[in-house]
């Protein structure tokens, strides 16, 4: 991990405005992503993790700070910031699987009809739906899309993959083995992601490097690194980070129960 | 509290006797009676729509036909025979497929017109704030006017030929179009339209590439309503004011039939009416329908 980072997000203040308020989504957050890190933000609802990676996205722009991407800084969304969201519709229901993978190469102009095909089917095949290739999102449960959706982030092998909190809405069976064949993806093309989760046990498992994030509004906790995904650690070891994951995010909440049993 | 509950509460739990793991092989599918089996005849040719239909035109047919014989009117109400008989001698002689076409021309002529009319609009709405103002003022303004109500000023501006009528024809389509079409854009999923510019895309790439399919079932509806508005508005023109065109249309047909007393060719017109509507309705759109919203399983 040496040289300039990939992704270098330095003081960056969110807002955005509701019906009746001004919402101060992050205050101030600084995070360096390197190549090939699978970088984590984790946090509990309203830390505005979420937002973090609209931003990074550039679907809104930060009030203070700046977002920068290769040197260059982020404006507004681009297909080299592909993103995967936790909705499943979010692939067109007009399109096949395969068109769904091709066409965002196509509309970017990326690469020439048939190179693209290639690609796309590459990647489909990657992620196990090479039978689907035909069928229409609709057709597909919870956990395909999802694989689908993944394989078109990955088929413009963007300079960053974006994930937002992907595999909330799956059951958790189907969720764990996402899990499973996204690292194995990982292995394959290594790939940089920046990954949203709100379960400490997904960060751990699936990240290289943990942001921790506090709610209301979202600041920088502390940084950890993950444990190495390919040389299982003891069950001890996991647990250790686990609870001193959950002990630095739910400190303050903590605390004031610990107070009114007191009194 | 819950310290002392637990303490009274652990021995017993301990105490109970460990229940056995148990452990068992599904049976075979030869076992069972019916695991799959084909619905019979009768149920299946219920599930053909088309046959559904086509078997209430014939009850509708059948009543209009005992009825006509009952009163036993034909200046007032001529049986469904007759008025086949005058629809066949129509299509024979050449008449009503000339009228036909001759109204569906300007029909075409008008839908489209009206529908490009819309696209500008809608797009103008999507795109500018101004352009909603602007769309959803002209739309409560002119939707509630009936197109017929315009076209004695149509036809002062634009004269006694197809061009009054086009006018009177997007008026009739313009408004039921971009009204369903804009709500169908803004009800678009966020995701999707995430999806969209995340490829980069915008302008008119971002409304052919996402906004229009996302929003065809809307789309598709006020292609619909746009159509029937055109129709009628069509029809009752041409027997308000009579021939407008060379040869005239349907409309005319009725009206000059109904004043030689030929009341089955009247029928007969009015026939060719209801018939086009179904085949639009049941064969154009409905294969639309079918390859696209029913297909990509945004309505069941």
């Amino acid at each position: 991990m040496t040289g300039s980072p990939l992704l270098d997000v330095r003081g960056v203040t969110l807002q955005y405005k509701t019906r009746d308020h001004l919402v101060t989504a992050t205050y101030r957050v600084d995070f360096q992503v390197f190549r090939s890190e699978r970088f984590i933000l984790l946090g509990p609802s309203g830390c505005g993790k979420s937002t973090l990676l609209k931003a990074v996205g550039g679907y809104l722009q930060p009030v203070e700070g700046e977002i920068r991407l290769k040197g260059e800084v982020v404006s507004r969304p681009g297909p080299d910031r592909m993103m995967v969201f936790q909705e499943f519709d979010q692939l067109l229901p007009w399109k096949t699987v395969k068109d769904n993978v091709l066409f965002p190469l196509l509309a970017s102009h990326r690469l020439p009809p048939k190179a693209a095909e290639e690609k796309a089917m590459h990647y489909i095949a990657k992620v196990n739906l090479a039978k689907f290739a035909d069928s229409l999102p609709h057709t597909l449960s919870g956990g395909m899309k999802q694989r689908v959706a993944i394989a078109r982030g990955m088929a413009m092998e963007p300079d960053v993959l974006l994930m937002d909190e992907p595999f909330a809405a799956l059951d958790a069976l189907t969720r764990r083995k996402m899990q499973d064949e996204l690292l194995a993806l990982w292995d394959d093309t290594r790939f940089t992601v920046l990954f949203v989760t709100h379960s400490i046990p997904e960060a751990i498992r699936i990240g290289s490097r943990i942001l921790l994030l506090s709610p209301h509004p979202g600041q920088v906790k502390a940084e950890l690194n993950s444990l190495a995904h390919d040389a299982p650690a003891s069950a001890e070891v996991h647990q250790a980070l686990e609870q001193k994951i959950h002990a630095m995010l739910f400190a303050d909440a903590i605390e004031a129960p610990a107070a009114e049993v007191n009194a | 509290m819950t310290g002392e509950g637990r303490q009274t509460l652990l021995p017993e739990h301990a105490r109970a006797a460990v229940r056995p793991e148990i452990q068992r092989e599904p049976i075979a599918t030869s076992a069972f009676g019916v695991v799959a089996k084909p619905l019979s005849i009768g149920e299946r040719l219920y599930n053909v729509g088309a046959l559904r239909k086509a078997v209430l035109l014939l009850l509708l047919a059948l009543a209009w036909e005992l009825y006509a014989r009952w009163l036993n009117n034909p200046l007032l109400f001529p049986t469904f025979g007759a008025t086949l008989d005058a629809f066949r001698e129509g299509i024979a002689s050449g008449t009503l497929p000339l009228r036909a076409w001759s109204s569906i021309k300007v029909l075409l002529m008008g839908y489209a017109a009206g529908i490009a009319c819309a696209a500008v609009l809608t797009v103008l709405a999507i795109t500018t704030r101004v352009g909603t103002d602007l769309l959803e003022l002209l739309t409560s303004m002119f939707n509630p006017l009936p197109a017929i109500a315009l076209l004695p000023l149509a036809l002062i501006w634009f004269g006694l030929g197809n061009g009054s009528l086009v006018f009177v024809l997007v008026h009739s389509v313009l408004w039921a179009v971009a009204l369903n079409t804009h709500s169908g854009f803004l009800g678009v999923s966020p995701t999707l339209r995430m999806v969209g510019r995340n490829y980069g895309l915008s302008g008119l790439r971002y409304v052919t590439g996402i906004l229009i399919p996302a929003a065809f079932p809307s789309i598709l509806t006020g292609l619909k309503i746009g159509w029937a508005f055109a129709w009628r508005t069509l029809i009752a023109a041409e027997l308000v004011f009579g021939v407008s065109s060379g040869s005239g249309g349907l409309g005319w047909f009725i009206y000059e039939n109904k004043n030689q007393l030929e009341i089955p060719a009247v029928f007969a017109g009015l026939f060719t009416v209801i018939l086009i509507g179904l085949l639009v309705e049941n064969v154009v759109f409905r294969t639309v329908e079918l390859r696209t919203v029913r297909r990509w399983g945004m309505q069941t």
